[in-house]
């Protein structure tokens, strides 16, 4: 059964997502664990990364198309709310592979303190550095980009435009 | 939004995966997956009242799928094309939300409805969502404004939902609090920016704060009702409403603006969680509704 449980989980790990298909869901941090039940069933559980992500839906079917085809006969998915996702769940590899492909990965997500969130207005933002030429000198045009998950950035050094795994 | 799942998700994969077999499919239609509590467990947990708790996931879907609305109307209309991303984004966020409390509604509530039920089949004296919501655009001044009034309300109230006795509308609130920071983060970035700016951008944030203050005791009255995380916690309420309050001002003193007075109205209380609106939330769920009330029992 345990054997049986690591081959599923690693099918459903391997299924690329939607919106950034050189990850994985395991690179991503979506993929929660999988339960087999006694009648041999098999459960594929995952959060979702935003409320309005519109890819759960296709990550979801994916998955038990996958399981599917590795010889489960039985599959279904589960959606886990709790803990809500964050981008520190993307994994190292998730981060090479980003970068290596023009897009920013995430800093840490913001560690926010007992009380109320704090607004702050006119900070220094974080530093994102190029994924094209490495120059920590970059701006953000605009914090909503093409999905939820990202925004836009543009290097001062290079003058590229680039996308960036926001923090959450 | 959606049709819902097939109890067994072995006959939606089976119907799916015909004409798919490449390995790297993809469904322009319905996954079959759509129901966004998939999975979830829908139980009530003991001691809880599913009428109450049906209401409040009710009314903050309808403040949500509202706002959506509005912000939805921006696109091809905004100032510049990074500014219409974001409030796709934002809408985007809010529909998301608006589709988990639906769900859950239709969980709690005895009827079983899905989350399409609520959004395209009632009308708007159904409705709760506070009046703030459902106004017109304006111009920019006046979106920027009711979306910073009502992202840090929303903000303030899933901070303390998220220790809500319900675990699916926690989840749901803890969920929504990194969301909202970042609306609330754009819309105080633009209030000061357009604050700040020059004469005309602010005589026009002037005029929308003066525009968007009398509906703001609105958003604090319908706490007294079901918001809150625990009934009768009066502390909780006026924590809220400091905590909006905090941010106005902070947003109205770094922005060089006046916050007008932000008295309560003995008659502000529970105007849109009564399902008492402005003339403006009918035409909105007109068009709204229009494609679903056209095609019944479509699926998509």
């Amino acid at each position: 059964m345990n054997g049986q449980i690591r081959r599923a989980l690693t099918v459903a790990e391997q299924v690329p997502d939607p919106e950034l298909p050189m990850l994985t869901l395991a690179d991503l941090g979506v993929v929660r664990g999988v339960e087999i039940d006694a009648d041999g069933t098999v459960t594929a559980i995952l959060t979702p990364t935003y409320s309005g992500c519109p890819a759960m839906a296709e990550m979801h079917a994916e998955v038990a198309r996958r399981l599917h085809d590795a010889g489960f006969a039985h599959v279904r998915t589960r959606t886990q709310l709790d803990p809500a996702w964050s981008s520190d769940w993307i994994t190292p590899q998730g981060r090479r592979k980003l970068a290596d492909n023009g897009i920013a990965p995430p800093g840490d997500a913001p560690r926010r303190p007992a009380g109320p969130v704090p607004l702050t207005l006119g900070a220094t933002r974080r530093t994102v550095p190029c994924p094209h030429c490495g120059s920590p000198n970059t701006e953000e045009l605009s914090h909503f980009g093409a999905t939820a998950c990202r925004s836009l950035r543009r290097c001062r050094a290079c003058l590229e435009p680039f996308e960036h795994v926001k923090e959450i | 939004m959606s049709r819902t799942s097939s109890p067994d998700d072995d006959h939606v994969y089976l119907s799916l995966a015909e004409g798919h077999e490449d390995g790297d499919a993809r469904w322009a239609f319905g996954t079959g997956f759509e129901d966004p509590l998939h999975g979830v467990s829908a139980a009530l947990p003991p001691g809880i009242d599913g009428r109450a708790l049906a209401a409040q996931c009710l009314a903050l879907a309808d403040d949500a799928l509202v706002s959506a609305q509005r912000l939805g109307e921006w696109c091809t209309r905004a100032p510049e094309l990074e500014i219409e991303l974001a409030l796709a984004n934002i809408g985007l966020d809010l529909i998301g939300q608006a589709r988990l409390l639906y769900s859950r509604t239709g969980q709690v509530d005895g009827t079983g409805r899905s989350e399409d039920a609520y959004a395209y089949f009632r009308d708007a004296a159904e409705f709760r969502n506070v009046r703030l919501a459902e106004l017109p655009n304006g111009d920019f001044a006046f979106s920027i404004t009711r979306l910073l009034a009502l992202s840090a309300w929303r903000l303030a109230l899933f901070e303390r939902l998220a220790g809500a006795p319900d675990p699916v509308l926690s989840a749901i609130a803890a969920k929504g609090v990194k969301e909202l920071a970042y609306h609330r983060q754009f819309a105080a970035e633009w209030a000061v920016r357009l604050g700040d700016g020059t004469d005309e951008s602010h005589r026009r944030m002037q005029r929308a704060l003066y525009h968007v203050a009398p509906y703001v005791p609105e958003l604090f009255a319908s706490l007294d009702d079901a918001d809150h995380t625990r009934d009768g916690d009066g502390d909780a309420v006026s924590a809220i409403q400091d905590d909006v309050l905090a941010v106005l001002r902070q947003v109205t003193a770094t922005a060089g603006l006046v916050l007008p007075p932000l008295d309560s109205p003995a008659d502000a209380a529970g105007y849109g969680r009564a399902g008492h609106h402005t003339e403006h939330l009918s035409p909105l769920l007109a068009e709204l509704q229009s494609v679903a009330r056209a095609h019944p029992g479509a699926v998509w």
